[in-house]
């Protein structure tokens, strides 16, 4: 005898609070049983009107917005914005100045790579690796402290170099961080990698073809994923990462288990680069000022305003009125942790920003969940989201 | 050395698109190292197409696709597209014009990752798209109304929200602000005026 079931689709909400959404992530999710047949997030409960707010303030006051985006590694959104001001402007950035910022932008890699591959364990059931990551994203924001004031929204990077010059005292500590990090990152990938849950919930999870992935907008760690050798750092060099020596690590699989393997790789590679910028910070030719003499867009030093009187007159307007910028649109972008993150910015040729839209990374990846979860089970749906590498600052804005 | 003229690439890659996509392109030009190309609007889906699926350019990434408001314009909006050719190693941005009634054809056909783009262009600016198969707001609240990136919509908004303890749920509230909004001009000939001042023409030369 056949029971005749009566079969209907559940619809169920996830989040915006459940602690593996990463922040305020509404999903409604229709389910065939377990399986998943339709994934359609709404996003903007973090929305802030980051662009029309940058539209109403000068270019330098629009720099802390950038901290606010993705606050995981804050100082790599500034870059962006940074760089695009400077194209426009024609700005050359002093070579300490550009250490700095490589120097910067890594351990900004490092502090958002540590968060997710940490936290993804922990969606899949894993505690104590984001307590070992967590102690090691301290020591780097203590860097990130003793450089700009705070652990988190620096406003270190503006347009023309970064604000202050590092202490040497900080330079040495960065080189011992250097030294002892990669033993604390193997023991982290000995909890993981070979960990059978782990690679149980990630191995052919969430499989994004190389073809589909350019085509959905992916870029970063997303398209590395699924086998293309593409890192802007290495392809459309910025700064002084042509000199730098380092490997891009690529996936076979495109799963969300390769992904992981490559942020972890990254994270050795970020070292790598590191150790270069504080050996070249110490050598001779790194030595000089940290941002552009050009009066008119760079503010002077206090020193300077007390013997000064141009010094004290460009202090007083750069901080009111600003720089005006020539009229033109341009698209800057860096290889942010999570992908490309670019900023397209239009100037009027006044000292504000006319438009300012900033592409992220993380809004591209999202909108992608439907097409990644469809067909695969709900406990999946967290382990994808994890891999994706998603922080709401950035995809709301 | 013979002096033959060192052909841009970006010039040459323009050159090519426009050659192949005939009055689709409207304008092109190269500036900050950037090739910009202005389209007419009905032909974005076909230069989409084109960027993409050429052997020459293959611009198979797909960045970014937002809107720009300039209001004292007729087609007020700008809808501007970023494409990236790993191939090339070459960006290309795409723009075209549009008002708040007149829809632009979408691109989600082309490049999937479109679908949010234009969702977020449409609540954000208000530009209609034909074809595009979930045209609903993504960024602003639920119920919202208006168009907040607009430059005639105003930076505190219209409504604010609060918790009411008494009716148990969040209600919404016209604005009402506790100080005046502080808008500063601070535009001034920073670098020597280009107007007599006041006064100055009293001045023996």
């Amino acid at each position: 005898m056949t029971v005749e079931a009566n079969v209907r689709n559940f619809t169920i909400n996830f989040g915006p609070v459940h602690p593996s959404a990463h922040g305020v992530l509404r999903l409604i999710l229709e389910l065939d049983g377990e399986v998943v047949e339709r994934v359609d997030p709404h996003i903007g409960l973090l929305h802030r009107g980051t662009e029309k707010l940058i539209e109403s303030k000068t270019y330098l006051q629009a720099v802390p917005y950038f901290d606010r985006l993705d606050y995981v590694a804050p100082m790599n959104q500034e870059h962006a914005f940074a760089l695009a001001v400077e194209k426009l402007l024609g700005l050359e950035v002093p070579r300490r100045g550009q250490l700095i910022r490589v120097l910067y932008s890594e351990i900004g890699r490092l502090l958002a790579h540590l968060m997710n591959v940490t936290t993804q364990a922990m969606d899949v059931g894993a505690l104590t690796p984001p307590l070992w990551g967590f102690e090691q994203r301290e020591k780097l924001m203590v860097f990130y402290e003793r450089a700009s004031g705070a652990r988190m929204h620096a406003a270190y990077f503006r347009p023309g170099g970064v604000h202050q010059d590092l202490p040497q005292a900080l330079i040495d500590d960065i080189g011992v961080f250097c030294e002892t990090f990669p033993k604390a990152l193997a023991d982290i990938d000995s909890l993981l990698t070979e960990n059978r849950i782990f690679k149980q919930r990630n191995v052919d999870i969430g499989v994004v073809k190389l073809e589909d992935a350019w085509n959905l907008g992916f870029s970063g760690v997303m398209v590395r994923g699924s086998g293309a050798a593409w890192d802007l750092r290495k392809s459309q060099p910025y700064e002084c990462y042509a000199e730098m020596d380092f490997d891009v690590p690529i996936g076979k699989n495109g799963d969300c288990f390769d992904r992981y393997l490559i942020r972890m790789e990254e994270m050795r590679q970020s070292t790598r680069i590191m150790k270069q910028c504080v050996d070249k910070l110490n050598a001779a030719d790194g030595k000089g000022p940290v941002s552009s003499l050009d009066g008119k867009v760079v503010p002077p030093k206090r020193g300077e305003m007390k013997q000064s009187m141009e010094a004290l007159i460009h202090h007083f307007k750069l901080y009111t009125e600003g720089y005006k910028v020539p009229a033109g649109e341009v698209y800057a972008a860096v290889e942010a942790p999570k992908g490309e993150f670019g900023v397209y910015l239009v100037s009027d040729g006044t000292n504000k920003p006319y438009r300012c839209k900033i592409r992220a990374p993380g809004f591209a990846h999202l909108s992608a969940m439907d097409f990644l979860c469809r067909g695969h089970m709900l406990a999946d749906v967290s382990a994808i989201l994890g891999s994706l590498d998603i922080v709401f600052g950035e995809v709301d804005r | 050395m013979d002096d033959a003229v060192q052909i841009d690439p970006l010039e040459a890659l323009g050159q090519h698109i426009a050659d192949a996509l005939g009055d689709a392109v409207v304008l092109r030009e190269v500036l900050f190292g950037e090739l910009t190309l202005t389209v007419a609007r009905d032909s974005i889906v076909s230069v989409a197409q084109f960027l993409r699926d050429d052997p020459k350019c293959r611009f198979i990434s797909f960045v970014d696709v937002c809107g720009a408001d300039y209001p004292e314009r007729d087609e007020r909006f700008d809808v501007v597209y970023h494409f990236m050719s790993p191939h090339l190693n070459q960006r290309v941005r795409v723009k075209l014009s549009t008002d708040d009634v007149t829809p632009v054809p979408s691109i989600t056909g082309v490049y999937r990752g479109a679908d949010w783009f234009e969702r977020e262009t449409y609540d954000l600016y208000g530009v209609l798209f034909s074809g595009h198969q979930d045209l609903r707001r993504i960024l602003t609240d639920y119920g919202f109304d208006g168009h907040p990136l607009r430059k005639d919509f105003p930076l505190t908004g219209f409504v604010q929200v609060r918790y009411d303890e008494e009716r148990k749920r969040v209600v919404y509230e016209p604005v009402q602000l506790m100080q005046e909004f502080r808008t500063f001009d601070y535009l001034s000939p920073w670098e020597g005026t280009d107007y007599v001042l006041p006064g100055d023409e009293k001045a023996k030369q």
